[in-house]
């Protein structure tokens, strides 16, 4: 039963890609760039396979949770004791699945969509660096492997929104959204520090074990480290107060964007807050916290995406939003439902990047939505998992996001009266998703095309069949059932709060979020194909309010008064003004006037006269001379003093 | 009779070096220098080392010192010039060195045990002196050789007309 | 008389002279001013040296005392050779012999 697993290889294979192709890989053919390019996650994605097998059915290959350790410790000192330690379990399992199957697709589509471009190798050694840190941060069996992913996805997600680094948005874009991710990991790492400090180990199962061992331990320093995590998770996962690099971050090649800032990076939050469930759940203030953050994130940014017309935009605060759902899944303590809610956001949400990839591939690069239109005709097949993808992500059945939507919804009206607060703004949340998705989807595929007439470009096979394998996984993928997906998962997770709940009440619930859904398809639907005049009168009758949208919130700028400007200033001023020019600038000058003074003083000695240093030299001799002849110990003796030797 | 070679050689060579002090025209300097290893070779030869003694005058007296006297004629060096030294030189050298002989004579002075030289002590026979050379000593010895021949590409190379910088600004 | 004659001199007067020979050796280089006498100095200083080893070779009735002083006197020949290179050199250089005036070494 208990045999043997290559879980090293899963990370180490697409490293050896990233290696290969970023070393060799510009000067290499495109063929074979692309094979060992697709070969790293492929080959990644089988042993994975291998590995869950338990998940389908068949007999598993291991007990789980599967513990591989490298016989060489990492860290060794003190009290920290640190190993490379690969853990496999249900919930990496499952976000192994995702990382490397919905990965090797986007692989796969990035063959044809970045197929001219100059960076071909540059681009998939990135893409498999960036899947060597994920699976390293997925597996990672303490906290601090999972923080050398973690450091390393932020890395790799840096390279890719950059990657295009020629444009000036593109790499503030990637400097913006690596400086708000480092913002986030302090948090983190202050967590990293107190949870060793207080548990003295830094494994998941240890801390586990000594928290499980003492149910009363509850809030207090747990409620500090907790928050300091989910600081950590708000960075990467974009969720309030920091995920203002997110929507900058679609300046990257859109199969980046389906990857990192779609499909896995960005659910990296979700995963962490999960594999440290212990914790949050005796941290309650905390767990409280995440609940609040991710209703609040999830309405606010749908509420921004309503007036935003560039179409990966739409979709990036399309993903915040879906994220704030999966926060608040984890904030209610239902976790397998967050992590379903990431499995199929992954799916549809990938598609829909890919999708909208195909669209801007088909239009020239154009990415403005009030310039497409009637691209249906042209594109059926995108247009067919366009769709489905926008069903799933509005929680219309039986498309897979209605499912995981509906278990989280469902977990927060369960949790307590807070919960019914939350529940009502995840089912406003539905609302608004459905207004924002099928407006796009209006703008994109329907009505007449808008615009200057584009060349069209046929979308190439490689783009195609991930299209088509993610639109069939959108439809298919909330199958499996929360029940289903939640008892495998409580192994790990705990199992799915059901505590006052019925069939009927859930029932009911979804009920509504469905007819929301179907009256936020409606109202667009008269708005955007019956009366396309509608929203631009719209816009002019509430002028304030789509101001306030478009320019979301504000809060960039607001970012910019509160932090950027007064750090700008107080750097311009009072550190390079009076600190370094008044007081580090005069003690340079005191000392540099010391060191001249003194070196002018020495410097007679470098007279550069032959003679003078010889006679130096001969005087240095008699003194050595004296040193050794004279016997010292029995002179100083005579006066009294008494050094090593001569008092014994 | 000893005694007398050695009070003649040591009082030359005292004088020959003090002598190499007082001239101030270098042939003189040569000469005098010439006086003191003759008069060496001359103390060698009451210490016992015959085969020194005869190389000092050869190699030294010899060889080393007409190469001097060639490079002062060469360069036709004239008197020395007056020119302003180095103060710290005559005040710091000038101790220094009677410092050393002051310490050095305390030492050898009162030292036990120095024996006294006569000719009956023996003398060291060149073949003693080359048994041990040519046989313990041989792959240092050769390795000699390559010093001289090196020695003398170096001294080629350096003196060699049109050579460096130096010589272009000499020669304009 | 005859005692005069055979009296043993002892090992201490030849390091004397030694000693004496080699501190005027370095008043020598301290003093002249001409870049050759200071060089002869130098092979003064040298044997000085030469001749406290021969004393010390006798005292001890050692060989090796005797082979180093020929050793010196190999790497003297050696260096004379090429220091006098050198003086040729530097004579060409700057057309001067004084010692004060070849101050290079000062920026």
């Amino acid at each position: 039963m208990n045999g043997s697993l290559h879980l090293w290889l899963i990370p180490l294979l697409p490293f050896a890609g990233f290696l290969f192709n970023g070393i060799v890989g510009g000067k290499l053919p495109k063929w074979l760039v692309t094979l060992v390019g697709l070969a790293a996650p492929l080959g990644a994605f089988l042993v994975v396979l291998s590995a869950a097998r338990g998940l389908i059915g068949f007999a598993p290959a291991v007990a789980l949770p599967y513990v591989e350790t490298c016989p060489q410790p990492w860290i060794s000192a003190g009290i920290v004791h640190v190993n490379f330690s690969l853990v496999l379990d249900q919930l990496s399992t499952v976000m192994l699945l995702i990382v490397t199957g919905v990965g090797f697709l986007i692989h796969v589509y990035s063959v044809g969509y970045m197929n001219d471009d100059a960076g071909f190798a540059r681009y998939f050694s990135y893409l498999n660096l960036f899947l060597f840190f994920m699976t390293t941060l997925v597996l990672a069996g303490n906290v601090l492997l999972m923080f050398v992913g973690w450091e390393g996805v932020g890395l790799a997600s840096y390279l890719l929104i950059g990657f295009w680094f020629h444009k000036d948005s593109a790499s503030n874009a990637g400097i913006k959204a690596f400086i708000v991710n480092r913002i986030g990991d302090f948090g983190f790492l202050i967590g990293i520090f107190l949870l060793l400090a207080n548990f003295g180990t830094l494994t998941f199962s240890q801390i586990g074990a000594k928290l499980n061992a003492d149910p009363t331990w509850q809030g207090g320093i747990l409620n500090i480290i907790a928050l300091c995590l989910l600081f950590g998770a708000t960075g990467k996962s974009a969720q309030l107060p920091l995920y203002i690099w997110l929507p900058d971050a679609m300046e990257g090649p859109t199969p980046v964007s389906a990857l990192i800032h779609a499909a896995t990076m960005v659910t990296a939050g979700v995963y962490m807050i999960s594999r440290t469930h212990v914790l949050f759940n005796h941290a309650p203030f905390a767990l409280g916290t995440v609940a609040v953050i991710g209703a609040a994130t999830c309405f606010f940014a749908a509420t921004m995406g309503l007036a935003q017309n560039d179409i990966k935009r739409v979709l990036a605060y399309s993903t915040i939003s879906q994220l704030g759902y999966m926060f608040l899944g984890c904030g209610v303590a239902a976790y397998s439902a967050a992590i379903f809610h990431l499995m199929s956001h992954a799916f549809f949400k990938a598609l829909l990047f890919l999708g909208a990839g195909a669209v801007i591939h088909a239009m020239g690069g154009e990415q403005d939505m009030r310039k497409m239109g009637g691209l249906w005709k042209k594109m059926p097949v995108t247009f067919a998992c366009m769709t489905a993808a926008v069903m799933a992500i509005c929680g219309i059945p039986p498309f897979s996001g209605f499912f995981s939507k509906d278990a989280i919804l469902y977990a927060a009206y369960l949790h307590g009266t807070e919960g019914k607060i939350l529940w009502g703004v995840g089912v406003v949340t539905a609302l608004i998703t459905a207004l924002y998705m099928f407006r796009l989807w209006y703008m994109t595929f329907l009505g007449s095309p808008r615009g200057e007439e584009h060349h069209h470009h046929p979308t190439p096979l490689s783009m195609q069949v991930p299209i088509i394998i993610l639109g069939i996984l959108s439809l298919c993928g909330g199958w499996v059932g929360i029940g289903r997906f939640g008892r495998y998962l409580g192994h790990t997770v705990g199992p799915m709060p059901t505590q006052g709940g019925s069939l009927r009440l859930e029932l009911i619930l979804s009920g509504i979020a469905v007819f929301l859904a179907f009256e936020g398809w409606m109202i667009i639907d008269k708005y955007y194909r019956r009366n396309p005049e509608r929203p631009a009168q719209l816009v002019a009758r509430l002028p304030g309010a789509y101001k306030l949208l478009f320019n979301k919130y504000y809060v960039d700028e607001m970012y910019g008064a509160t932090f950027v400007k007064p750090l700008l200033l107080g750097s311009r001023y009072v550190l390079d003004w009076f600190v370094d020019k008044a007081i580090l600038g005069s003690a340079a000058w005191l000392l540099a006037g010391i060191a001249t003074m003194s070196g002018g003083i020495l410097q007679r000695w470098q007279s550069g006269n032959i003679r003078s240093y010889a006679a130096w030299l001969a005087a240095a001799a008699a003194a050595v001379l004296l040193f050794v002849v004279v016997p010292w110990a029995t002179v100083l003796a005579g006066f009294g003093i008494h050094i090593g030797m001569a008092g014994h | 009779m000893h005694l007398i070679l050695f009070f003649i050689f040591a009082g030359c060579a005292l004088a020959g070096a003090v002598n190499l002090l007082l001239q101030s025209h270098p042939i003189n300097s040569a000469l005098s220098l010439i006086v003191v290893m003759i008069s060496l070779a001359v103390l060698y030869l009451l210490l016992g080392a015959e085969f020194l003694a005869i190389a000092q005058i050869i190699v030294y007296a010899g060889a080393v010192m007409v190469l001097f006297t060639f490079v002062v004629m060469l360069l036709n060096a004239g008197r020395e010039e007056r020119t302003r030294g180095s103060r710290a030189a005559l005040a710091l050298g000038f101790p220094a060195a009677v410092a050393i002989v002051a310490i050095i004579a305390t030492v050898i002075l009162r030292a036990q045990g120095l024996s006294t030289a006569g000719v009956q002590q023996g003398i060291t026979s060149t073949a003693e002196l080359s048994r041990v050379l040519f046989h313990g000593l041989l792959l240092p010895f050769e390795i000699t050789s390559v010093l001289i021949l090196i020695a003398i590409l170096g001294a080629v190379a350096l003196a060699r007309q049109g050579n460096g910088d130096g010589e272009r600004k000499a020669g304009k | 008389m005859n005692s005069f004659l055979t009296h043993p001199i002892p090992v201490s007067w030849y390091l004397l002279v030694s000693a004496v020979l080699f501190a005027l050796g370095v008043i020598g280089f301290l003093v002249k001013r001409n870049l050759i006498t200071v060089f002869m100095s130098i092979e003064l200083m040298l044997n000085a040296v030469n001749l406290s080893f021969v004393a010390f070779a006798h005292q001890w009735h050692a060989v090796k005392g005797q082979i180093f002083v020929f050793f010196v006197m190999v790497v003297a020949a050696a260096e004379a050779a090429v220091g006098l290179a050198i003086i040729i050199a530097v004579f060409r250089a700057r057309n001067t012999l004084a010692v004060d005036r070849i101050n290079l070494m000062k920026l």
